[in-house]
């Protein structure tokens, strides 16, 4: 895919999910804007996981850091009386930066370890949040830190619901993460980031600096982690780390697996599970006749039971995940039609052979 | 001074018990070069059989055996059950489907039992005995160390002086020699991932008394601080496990006391943070300069 047409069609995404937001209700635009916020986390982690091979259980520890470098700038930029939109962006990119220099530093831990070794240094990360903001003052412990209310700005304030502000916020944030990762994909770095996943020593023969590569790949994704807990924080207008857990990393690579590993379509799909998944079980169990004792059992343990079953048999029975899925699908469909078609007059292209394009984007396993 | 070697004392005692875990972390490693992010779960699944058992018997050591066979169990079921779709082709596949495992377990056994913390009480006294006027070691403290010690070494025993280890050791290292020899691969691997499975079992039921209580998470800071001990000693690397485990133990007991409990995972992570930059393969691992 040419950046020129990256760019249109994150334009074009943006768009139309800008629309979206007037079809739907204020708790359906906050459920959208979550998703955006993870959108933003999970593109990031499927990046790095199907593209570079390096497994990272400490996601939700670089949202947390961007969380808290959202808050915290903003935090300072309102005491010196900036406000508005110069305020957001200063933040975000704080968000942003602090985020990518953590990810730097666990890159660089990262990049001469392989994967069960980094996997258990992020993973040890994610359990020291808790510690690491109870310690630093600034980050005041469990409680987190406030933000302060943020409302619809002045001309839109007639138009639409805060809801729907904090949506079109987030889709944005989300909508620059994702077309900048599309383009890393599809362009020089992408394909080095294959290459060292696939076989370290040949890239390094092709003349790749394989360690270089990784911390790269580990860079950009924490960064676009990052924007993810910006985003998490401007929408619940508060950073604590309760909200940043093991459960969440691990869920976040639930998503990103069962979405289909390397693919960013995946990535959206697996956000809207993790935002949907758990209301849709709520919503079923509310609907059964069950004693209260049994239904505050399963109140916030089915839905992990559910991504917990649907990893493993995902990923036995199609590693690809739901995106890999459809693709073949859709090549499967193809190919019956051509075979099916009358024969064409002009040269016709091989009908069992998949288009070379369709077989370089599927997605395969990290 | 008192104080210090008390720290030193209730260290050395934890850190046994991270030795026996991040023990069978390292079994796993060496024969199926996973490493078993599912070994806290899977650990605390024993766990809760064995304090139910002792529930309605009455008596602690049943409910031991019990808390081991059933971890060998969960093993077993795992190695035969689900790791089969673990891809060669891809290292993270098995650490995807152990997550998958964590995931599953934690939540039923949540949907079981409940989120809240239920006590466990210690079969001794668990509080220190005074030796000239020094708080030391607590009885219940003696037995986890004796126990946990013991077993470490009835396996070093049955690795390095019984056919059956020398077979396990075969395997791990060269699958395909080993079953030219006639060694059945397969078979090796399950028996390593039940003895490590109930390892890990026993070393969370020792551990339960001494924390807040049973859950469906109780085993995760376990897992974490094993790994951690693990990665210190070098994950091929039983030796480095015992060793690892010790200084993890004493440094984690040294921190708590005299820093705070809050900065305990913040000491563990800069800890690993620093073999992991320094010696990436572990403080204590031979193998790896051998196989250089």
């Amino acid at each position: 895919m040419s950046a020129r047409r990256t760019l249109l069609l994150g334009l074009g995404g943006l768009i139309l999910a800008i629309g979206l937001t007037f079809l739907l209700d204020p708790y359906r635009n906050y459920q959208l804007a979550l998703v955006a916020a993870y959108l933003c986390a999970t593109a990031g982690l499927t990046v790095l996981v199907g593209l570079s091979g390096q497994l990272s259980l400490g996601h939700a520890a670089l949202m947390a850091a961007g969380g808290y470098g959202f808050a915290l700038t903003s935090q300072a930029l309102t005491s010196a009386g900036v406000g508005g939109l110069p305020r957001f962006l200063a933040a975000t990119v704080a968000a942003a930066v602090v985020a990518g220099v953590l990810g730097l530093l666990l890159g660089l831990a990262g990049a001469r370890l392989h994967g069960p070794y980094l996997a258990g240094l992020t993973l040890t990360l994610v359990v020291a949040v808790p510690a690491v903001a109870a310690s630093v003052g600034a980050l005041q412990g469990d409680r987190g830190v406030q933000m302060q209310f943020e409302g619809v700005p002045g001309p839109l304030r007639a138009l639409i619901a805060l809801e729907q502000w904090q949506a079109w916020v987030a889709l944005a944030v989300a909508a620059v993460a994702v077309t900048g990762l599309a383009l890393v994909r599809d362009g020089r770095t992408g394909l080095r980031m294959r290459a060292v996943r696939d076989d370290e020593v040949a890239a390094a023969l092709a003349g790749i600096a394989p360690a270089r590569v990784k911390v790269l790949a580990f860079v950009v994704s924490s960064v676009t982690a990052g924007l993810g807990g910006a985003v998490l924080t401007f929408v619940t207008q508060s950073v604590s780390p309760g909200a940043y857990t093991v459960s969440l990393s691990l869920l976040l690579l639930v998503a990103v697996v069962v979405g289909g590993l390397g693919s960013l379509l995946g990535a959206a799909l697996g956000a809207v599970l993790l935002v949907l998944l758990p209301w849709l079980v709520g919503t079923v169990t509310d609907m059964l006749p069950l004693p209260s004792q049994v239904t505050q059992r399963i109140d916030g343990t089915l839905p992990l039971l559910v991504f917990g079953l649907l990893l493993i048999v995902l990923v036995a029975c199609a590693p690809g995940g739901l995106a890999g899925a459809l693709t073949a699908a859709r090549a499967r469909r193809r190919a019956r039609r051509r075979l099916t078609a009358p024969a064409p007059t002009t040269a016709p292209p091989s009908p069992t052979a998949p288009a070379p394009r369709e077989s370089a984007r599927t997605p395969t396993e990290g | 001074m008192d104080r210090f070697v008390f720290l030193l004392g209730t260290g050395l005692a934890r850190g046994t018990l991270f030795a026996l875990f991040a023990l069978a972390l390292v079994l796993i490693w060496r024969s199926t070069r996973i490493v078993n992010f599912a070994a806290g779960a899977m650990a605390i699944v024993g766990v809760y059989v064995g304090v139910a058992v002792t529930g309605l018997t009455g008596s602690y050591w049943l409910g031991l055996l019990a808390t081991v066979l059933a971890g060998g169990l969960v093993g077993l079921v795992v190695e035969r059950g689900l790791l089969r779709f673990a891809s060669a082709r891809s290292p993270l596949s098995g650490v995807i489907l152990a997550i998958g495992l964590v995931i599953v377990l934690q939540s039923l056994l949540g949907i079981a039992f409940g989120q809240q913390h239920t006590p466990v009480r210690a079969p001794f006294d668990d509080r220190p005995v005074q030796v000239g006027g020094v708080p030391l070691l607590s009885p219940y403290d003696v037995f986890v160390v004796v126990v946990a010690l013991g077993l470490m070494a009835a396996l070093r025993l049955l690795f390095v002086r019984t056919t059956l280890g020398l077979q396990l050791r075969a395997a791990a290292f060269e699958p395909e020699v080993s079953r030219l020899l006639g060694v059945r691969v397969a078979r090796m691997r399950t028996v390593g991932w039940v003895l490590a499975a109930a390892a890990a079992s026993l070393a969370a039921m020792l551990a339960v008394p001494k924390e807040l209580g049973l859950n469906p998470h109780a085993a995760d800071m376990l897992f974490v601080y094993a790994f951690t001990v693990a990665v210190v000693g070098g994950l091929d690397s039983p030796g480095g496990a015992l060793l690892g485990g010790l200084t993890v133990g004493v440094v984690m007991s040294l921190v708590t006391g005299y820093l705070g409990a809050t900065l305990t995972p913040v000491a563990v992570l800069a800890l690993l943070v620093v073999v992991l930059l320094v010696r990436p393969s572990g403080l204590f691992a031979a193998a790896e300069a051998r196989r250089a």
